[in-house]
This record gives C-alpha cells, structure tokens and sequence, in this order.
C-alpha cells in the first residue's frame, strides 16, 4: 500500500524534543512522548540504585560468613533491592514508558485520554520515589519487600512507615495510568482499527491495565493497614493485637501476584511486535495470543494462594490454588508456541532487538516452566522459601520482563529519539547480557534445590562455590546493562539519523509518523485498511 | 573432591516419594526449554532473510495445530497437578500413632520439647523409622521450619498452632533452618537434625546424652489441670455444664452452629483462650477465658496433659 510520508528519511525540522526547549516544557508537558521520556530517565535511576544494591549484596555472598557487611545491612539491601526494583522500576518499565510513547501512536491517536492525568501520574510516582529515596537516606528499611506482619509492625526498628508510604503513593500513578490506556484504548483508535487489528502490544497492555486499575487498590490498603496498625496499634494482622498474620499474606499477595503479570504481559506484547518484524512474518495464532493476555489477566487473580502453601492455609485451598496456577501456565506456553510458530517461513532479520527477543523467549522458557515446580503443592514444600524461588522470578522479571523492556527500547529507540544506535554493540550487549544472567541465576535453582534459604547473610560453607558463579555473573550482567547506557548516549549525539522505518516494520507509528514523531504524532489522522502485521517477506533493513 | 548433588540426601519417607517428581519436573522443563531453543536456531537459520530468495511472508491458519496444543498442554497441567496433590495429602495426613514434639520459634532460635520434657535448643533428635509429629508455634513473628533431607518446611506463626509430620528413614545428621525470614540474625536461626536407632532415641531421651533436665509435660500439665480446676465442669454427672475431656482429642464434635469440628490442638487452644468462640452443641458458653493467665509453653503441656486423658468406662457408659 502507498505511504504518503513525506520524504520519509530526513528527520522533521520540528519534532516533540525540539519544537520547546525550556525546562519547564519538559516538566509541565502534556505531550504522552515526553511524558514517557520523563519515566524513562526517573526509572532507569532507580534501576541503577536497584541495580547496585544488588551488586553490593551479591559481593557479601562471595564467602559464607557475613564478613562484609552487617547482618542488619545485608537485609536492608535486599529489602530496599526488591522495592525499588518492583515498585519504581519494573511495574512502570513497559507500560510507563514504552507504553505511554508508544499506545497513541499505535492506535493512531494525537494523545493518551487524559493527558494531565497522564502528567500528574509522572508527579504521583516521582512524590512516591522521593519518598523511597527518604528511606534509603534515613536507614532504610528491613523487613523484605513483602512486609509480612508481625515482623513489620512490632518488630522492625527500621522506617517502615515510610517505606509503606512510597509504596503506597506510587500504586495511585500505576492505578491512573492503567485506567489512561484503558479509556485511550476504547476510545481513541482510528477509523478502521477493529479490536482484532490491534497490535498485540495494545491487547497486552489492555490486559495489564485491567490488573493495574482492579488489583493495586488492594495492596494500597493492605500496605496502609500496616502502617496504622504500626503508628497507632490498630489490631489488624499481629495476633497480640488481636489480628491475623494470614489475613495480610492474602491481601498482600491477592495484588502481588497479579503484579507479576503487570511486569510481564507488557514485555509478551513488546515480544510480539519485535518478532513479527524481524521474522517479516504475520504472528502465528492472533487472536490466541491476543486472548492468552486476557486470559491470563483473569486467572492470573485467581492464584495468590500458590505463595502460601507453608503458611498454615488449609490444605483444600492450597489444592484449588494449585490447580488454577497449573491452567494459568497454558496461555503463557501458547504464547511461546505461537511466537516460535512465528519465525516458520520468514524471512528472519537478526536485528539487536531480535536478539533480545529470542533471549526472552529461552529465559521466560525456563522461568515459566520452573514455576511449575512452585505452583505443585507437593514440590513447593522444599523449594518455598529457597533460592529456587529467587531464581525463578528473576528469571521471568529479568530473563522475562528486562529482556523484554529491553528490546522493546532497542526496537523503538530509532523512533523515539530519530538516532541509530551502533547496531553491533547493541547485539554484543544481548549477548553478554544473556550470558551474565545465566552465569548469575542458574546456580541459584541448584541451591534452592539444595535447601540453601533465601534472605540469608550467612550461609553454609557447601554452597560457596555456586555463590561464587552467581556472583560473578552478576558483574558480566552489569557490564551487560552499562554498555546499552553507553551506546544509546552516544547515539544521541552521533548516531545516524534513523528515518521514519528503519526496521521496515509495520504499524502506524512506524508508516505515518516520523522519527521522531511530530509534538502531534501525525500530520493527517490516519486510516487503518488492513490486518496488523501485513508482512510481505520483502521488507528491507536500512540500519 | 567436589560432592556434587542436585536435591541433597533424602532422609526421610516424603523425600523418597517427592523425588521422582522433581526429576520428572526438571526433564519435562529442561526437555521444553532445549525444544523451543533447537526449533529457534534451526529455523533462525533456514528462514533467514536472503537476497536471492524471493520467499512470500506465511499467513497460518492452524486452528486445530492451536487447539491441539492446548488440549495437550491442559491436560499435563493436570496430571502434573494430581501427582503433586497427592504428595502434598500424604504430607498432611499424620498417622495417629506419631511421637508428638512440641517445637517453639523465637528471635532467632528453635525451642524443642519431647514429650518426657526432655527439652533442646536449636537441635532435634529424633528416632529413625517413627513417625514424628511436631506442633509449633511461635513467640514473636513468623517463622518457617524447614528440614531440607526430609523436603519438608512449615511456618510457625504467632499464636496459632501448626503441625508438621515425617518419618525419617537413615539414621544420620542433618541442617535444620528458619526459611521465613524473621529479622536481623535470619541466617544463623537454624541448627541439626539426629535421627538416631530408637533404642539411642530412648537413652537420649533418658538424659544419657547431655540436654537440660527433663521437666515431664504430663505431669506440669496434671498441675496446671488441677491449678486452674478444669475438672470442676469437665466432669462426668456435672450437669451439662462442659463437655467431658477424657478421649475427646482426634474426635468430631458439632458446633452450637451446625458446623462440626475436629477436636485438635489448635481448637484445644482456641477453647481455652476463647471459649465462647466456637461452643460444642448442648452447652453454654460459661467458661471464662484463659487468656494472659499462660505462658505458651505453660498452654502446651496443659493441652498434652487434655490429650492424654484415656477414654474413661463413665463416658462410654455416658454415650450409651
């Protein structure tokens, strides 16, 4: 079909980073693009924070004794870890910013529904991240990111309540921006775009904004209760005060859970697009793909129990936890049946991205079939509590959703700053990013499976040398995710001008807008007249 | 010399029944994971896009390739699903005649009482070949304990009682840990496992190999009984006023509300600190509340003491 993009490789004299150049036009935009960029520099710091907290950590397990660090350090690290990485950097990776650039785009639309709202959410997670960054500067806090009572409101000295309220603050920006892309989503496409002509990247973060608006006002009450039941003594979950512990482990993990698929459905969408593409191919099974997000999104709060197993639940609930979490495992293996489906026939490009995409596929492969250890009642027993459950979901929130977020940033990197990256080094760093992450949590299945606990300073002297692999993986993982910081800065000063396809890709975002786009998007509204992903195996690479 | 094992020694009955399904789970697991790697790279290889080859992009429509696999898949979850429950019912189901321990968690230590009173810290010695019933609980916050020979872990929560049951099969030495992570000295709250011959059982428990002076839980429970006067309405010909204690403990008994409860050690526990909470049918709810007038341990042994009482001729006469 006939694109009607002007001259579509010369970069546009006035695009959204350069039409207003003051501070305050970053600060007080409007635009869904520079909102999105406003998320990607806040939580790519917190990513780093996160990122050394770990490093720190993994450096203290080199040698069984606690030697390093503190004990009361140590479990200040992983707590603080496992907040900032969930709470200020995974949930709002791929939603907050591929999403928020990318979904207008994609349907066609100027902005999202609501952009003030959309400004106001950067707001509410940035108030929420300074109020993390207060817990970090004033002692932090060590109760896990779980925050199990009664540990966490009689027992820890540490500042609870303001950990409880940077989590609680920052939930309101997840719940408005899912409830942003839900109305965008219903109202806003272009003419001709049918639900079943949709990307797949719109039904996934679909999907994912349903959990985000039902599920996280659960855990804002349950984080809430704990810190008045820690302020004021209200007796909710700690049994001297007439609570039950069980009680929060529920509430806590009714959104817990479902926030596992908030970090991952985004990343399957952002898989989707990235191996259509490169395989120059129509995705196998549409609308199996399309309705395993939704599926999952709907079984996916039906699970949570699977988490307590060993806490003194009774034995039949266990048993119809598990069985749901057995059927919420098939969307997820159809999804990869389909993808894999996808690459038959091609005419298969191995771009950076693609290289990033198919490392997702082996990793969600393993840390998806590795929960199956987890979701059998009778498996679970031993390995709850372990590394095995540390290694499994790292291996779907970092083999899964970074791999994901991370190509995802490698596929749209042309289109969202108009630069081309160096393409080989952006393949060297999927590779060792691989690499380093195996190397890091592979031998943590074995020592889950060898009874080594999780959360533990101190560990028995047979479990070195598999500590000492992890480790060292993890210093060629953050040599993995440093280079992507390097070339993608030099990019934007040197890099080649990307022009408005440079994948030859399908989309709206990629044959009506330019790169970068416009500060409206497009120059005419546009009118979809075929099926996404119409591929013709002829497409050519211009990198 | 490395010794290298994927799951460590297994030592007991439960171990030797999971085993096979974790095997099962890391072929079925790795097996997918190689598939879907060698279907990536082959076909990576022969469909890569080449100048010379003018190959026209594929549009499946394999409805039945998608619903076949989805049976498929359905239909392993659930028999993967059925072979861990019925492990997880055998880990449930504790045989009435198991030696009964009592096991008490704080910051950051294993308390651990045998039923002569004989009492340790941080260890656990048990017989080989008996099944062992352990009933915890927990002084502070949440703790998890965890025995990973015996594939076996239960949290043990504050003011609730939660069991866990095994039969060890070697005689031997094993780690014992807290996995639910309880504060600063976490890692260190663990301590070893002995299952040793029942005849060496039997003169540890003597006091033959060193541990603190057996206290018998019978006997502290017997005062505690009759400190407290239990038996001034748990009596036989006392009018109506509470049930008879003797041989009540493993029995169903219905509810003032219809529902019917096995009478356990956590219900035990419930009646006596809160009484009026759930009332066996036929009586009032006249009895006070025990609550802040025992310590933990102090509830224990009376309970032990409540489960001991024999099955007397008055109440059986009774029933008929």
């Amino acid at each position: 079909m006939a694109t009607v993009v002007t001259d579509p490789n010369a970069a546009p004299a006035v695009h959204y980073l350069n039409w207003r150049k003051t501070v305050a036009s970053w600060l007080f935009s409007l635009d869904h693009k520079r909102i999105a960029i406003l998320y990607l520099i806040s939580i790519s710091v917190f990513f780093f924070v996160g990122g050394l907290l770990a490093a720190a950590f993994r450096l203290e397990l080199l040698t069984p004794e606690g030697d390093l660090m503190q004990a009361d350090t140590y479990n200040r690290y992983f707590t603080l870890h496992g907040v900032v990485m969930i709470f200020f950097f995974l949930i709002p990776s791929i939603p907050a910013v591929l999403g928020n650039f990318l979904i207008p785009l994609m349907i066609g639309a100027k902005d999202v529904a609501f952009p003030k709202l959309n400004l106001a959410s950067w707001y509410v997670y940035m108030i929420g991240g300074t109020l993390g960054v207060l817990v970090l500067v004033t002692g932090g806090v060590d109760t896990g990111w779980t925050f199990y009572s009664p540990l966490s409101t009689t027992y820890a000295n540490t500042n609870v309540f303001l950990a409880a309220m940077a989590a609680f603050v920052t939930g309101f920006s997840s719940i408005l921006t899912g409830l942003n892309f839900l109305v965008t989503i219903h109202t806003m496409r272009a003419p001709g775009l049918t639900w079943f002509r949709l990307p797949l990247f719109i039904w996934a973060h679909y999907a994912t904004s349903i959990i985000q608006v039902l599920a996280t006002p659960v855990v804002a009450i349950a984080i809430f209760l704990i810190a008045i039941e820690r302020v004021w003594g209200v007796g909710v979950f700690d049994p001297a005060l007439g609570g039950d512990p069980i009680l929060f482990q529920h509430l806590f993990w009714f959104y817990s859970h479902p926030a596992v698929y908030i970090m991952i459905l985004p990343g399957m969408g952002v898989i989707s697009e990235v191996i259509a593409c490169n395989a120059r191919n129509r995705i196998f099974g549409y609308p199996f793909i399309a309705f395993s997000s939704v599926a999952i999104a709907i079984v996916g709060f039906l699970v949570w129990g699977h988490h307590m197993f060993v806490s003194g639940q009774a034995m039949y609930s266990s048993l119809v936890f598990s069985v749901l979490t057995m059927l919420v495992a098939v969307p997820s293996a159809i999804k990869i049946f389909n993808w894999v489906g996808t690459l038959y026939r091609g005419n298969i490009v191995w771009t950076a991205p693609m290289l990033y995409a198919m490392g997702f596929l082996g990793l969600f492969a393993i840390g998806g079939g590795t929960g199956l250890f987890l979701g059998v009642t009778g498996t679970d027993i031993h390995l709850h509590d372990t590394y095995f459950v540390v290694a499994h979901f790292h291996y779907v929130m970092v083999g899964g959703a970074v791999m994901a977020y991370l190509a995802g940033l490698h596929f749209w990197w042309p289109k969202i700053t108009g630069r081309l990256y160096n393409h080989l080094l952006g393949k060297l760093s999927a590779i060792i990013v691989f690499i380093g992450f195996n190397a890091t949590f592979f031998p943590q299945f074995l020592l889950g499976m060898q009874g080594m606990p999780r959360r533990y300073h101190s560990y028995r002297e047979e479990w070195q040398l598999l500590n000492i692999f992890s480790t060292s993986g993890a210093m060629i993982l953050g040599i993995g995710f440093l280079l992507p910081v390097l070339y993608f800065t030099w990019s934007l000063v040197f890099g080649r001008r990307a022009g408005a396809n440079p994948w030859g890709a399908k989309g709206l975002e990629w044959e009506k807008a330019s790169s970068p786009p416009s500060p409206h998007n497009f120059d005419h509204d546009p009118v979809v007249t075929e099926e996404a992903y119409a591929y013709t195996g002829r497409e050519q690479l211009s990198v | 010399m490395i010794d290298f094992r994927v799951l460590p020694e297994k030592a007991s009955t439960f171990a030797e029944s999971v085993d096979p399904l974790y095997w099962f789970l890391i072929l079925f697991v790795g097996g997918f994971f190689l598939v879907v790697c060698a279907v990536v790279l082959y076909w990576g290889v022969k469909y890569r896009q080449r100048p010379e080859e003018d190959r026209p992009s594929y549009h499946p429509h394999a409805i039945k390739l998608e619903i076949a696999w989805t049976v498929v898949l359905v239909i392993i979850a659930l028999g993967i699903f059925v072979w861990g429950s019925v492990l997880f019912f055998r880990a449930y189901d504790a045989p009435d005649d198991a030696l009964e321990i009592s096991v008490m968690g704080k910051q950051w230590m294993w308390k651990i009482r045998h039923p002569n009173g004989m009492r340790e810290t941080n260890e656990l010695h048990v017989p080989v070949d008996t099944p062992v019933r352990l009933t915890m609980t927990s002084q502070d916050v949440i703790h998890s304990f965890f025995i990973p020979a015996f594939r076996l872990k239960q949290d043990v929560l504050p003011a609730k009682y939660t069991t866990m049951w095994f039969k060890a099969t070697k005689t031997g030495e094993y780690p014992l840990f807290c996995a639910e992570y309880c504060g600063t000295e976490h890692s260190t709250m663990g301590g070893r496992v002995f299952v040793m011959e029942p005849e060496a059982y039997a003169a540890w428990l003597r006091g033959e190999g060193g541990g603190e002076a057996p206290d018998d839980v019978l006997a502290a429970g017997r005062r505690l009984y009759d400190r407290l006067g239990c038996a001034a309405c748990h009596t036989a010909g006392v009018e109506n006023r509470g049930p008879l204690l003797e041989g009540i403990h493993g029995t169903t008994v219905e509810m003032t509300t219809g529902e019917t409860v096995v009478v356990n050690d956590e219900y035990l526990r419930e009646s006596i600190l809160n009484p009026s909470y759930r009332v066996v049918k036929g009586y009032a709810p006249l009895m006070p509340s025990y609550k802040n007038q025992l310590e933990d341990e102090e509830l224990m042994n009376l309970i032990a003491y409540i489960k001991s009482l024999p099955k007397q001729q008055v109440a059986i006469a009774e029933v008929k």
